[in-house]
């Protein structure tokens, strides 16, 4: 009985640092996504005007894996983030831009001057395409599976090592 | 005496939270109040994701304006409550909500206040009844009393300690 004096206080005490210190690793900024493992939101969105016709809606995904990246002129991390966007689109990975809540002139001249390697890329002026999709933050990028379920969804911007940890390796699971 | 009172009610004054729809624009708002009023009770109960610890009523980050347009397009539109907690929960989790629902995953968080009153409830009882099994503590000793005595320098413990041995 009195070992249990000491042994309790001590439990407690495991448990409650146990608690914290998975609590204090974790980023809270970035929020769990509801999305994850679902099908793809529903969501039509018109075409930077110039660039193409086709916009961008939930019928471009699906077919194959692609990633979906949330992005605007107005915000700097995607502009740190795009050449690597660019670059992943160079080695044949399908990216689509979800232009969120932007200017379409201040996009285009954007994409213009950054360079322009998306497949479709839709004008989300009012940011609805973004609230079904659950966009709290630009950047985002999202991986999108053949059968159109999000699989991953990475906040900020992408790094070089991001890319080789977490985007390559889905990616390739995805295709086999 | 007066000016302290007014002082006094001028730091409560101070010290008064901010109203709490700060961040509402006029324009936003509906023109029936009693749809109004329920798109305010929704507001606070939602949380503006990107500040995270403010109500998208209290906040004036542009998405918390887009959630508020959204629950007043809604309210507007005939849902009920549920139906657009449920929308922004099936977006943004079950983190949208400020306060956390009974679920398997909060379980912890809703029962662990109770849990830890039981176990303190129980500890009490344990104790007040070791206690009572234990008896009243051992009488002290003849020499104990004497020092007793001398420390508060009179007879009484002296003589209480022969009442004792009775």
């Amino acid at each position: 009985m009195r070992r249990l004096l000491f042994i309790v206080p001590a439990v407690v005490f495991l448990v409650i640092a146990t608690f914290l210190a998975i609590g204090l690793t974790r980023d809270p900024s970035e929020l769990p996504s509801a999305l994850l493992d679902r099908p793809a939101p529903d969501f039509d969105l018109p075409p930077l005007p110039g660039r193409d016709e086709h916009g961008f809606s939930r019928d471009d995904l699906g077919g194959e894996p692609v990633l979906v990246n949330v992005f605007a002129s107005w915000c700097v991390p995607c502009r740190v983030e795009h050449p690597l966007i660019n670059r992943l689109a160079e080695t044949g990975i399908v990216v689509h831009g979800l232009n969120h809540k932007d200017q379409a002139a201040n996009a285009q001249a954007w994409l213009d001057e950054l360079g322009d390697n998306f497949t479709r890329v839709g004008h989300d002026l009012d940011g609805r395409a973004g609230i079904e999709w659950g966009v709290y933050g630009v950047p985002e990028t999202y991986i999108v599976d053949a059968d159109g379920t999000i699989v991953h969804r990475h906040v900020g911007p992408l790094r070089p090592e991001d890319v080789e940890r977490e985007i390559r390796p889905i990616l390739e699971s995805l295709k086999r | 005496m007066t000016r302290f009172f007014l002082v006094l009610a001028l730091a409560w004054l101070v010290m008064l939270p901010p109203t709490a729809d700060a961040a509402l624009r006029p324009d936003e708002l509906l023109e029936d109040p009693e749809l109004e009023a329920r798109a305010r009770a929704l507001g606070k109960e939602l949380r503006c994701v990107v500040c995270q610890n403010q109500s998208i009523d209290d906040s004036n980050a542009d998405l918390a304006q887009d959630f508020r347009r959204i629950v007043r397009e809604r309210v507007l539109a005939g849902q009920t409550d549920d139906e657009i907690l449920r929308f922004m929960v099936d977006r943004y989790g079950e983190f949208v909500l400020l306060k956390p629902p009974v679920i398997a995953g909060t379980i912890i968080l809703w029962g662990g206040p109770f849990a830890v009153l039981l176990l303190g409830a129980g500890i009490a009882v344990m104790t007040a009844r070791r206690k009572r099994e234990g008896g009243e503590a051992a009488d002290l000793t003849p020499e104990e009393r004497r020092r007793l005595g001398e420390l508060l320098g009179n007879d009484a413990v002296r003589a209480g300690a022969t009442e004792g041995r009775k």
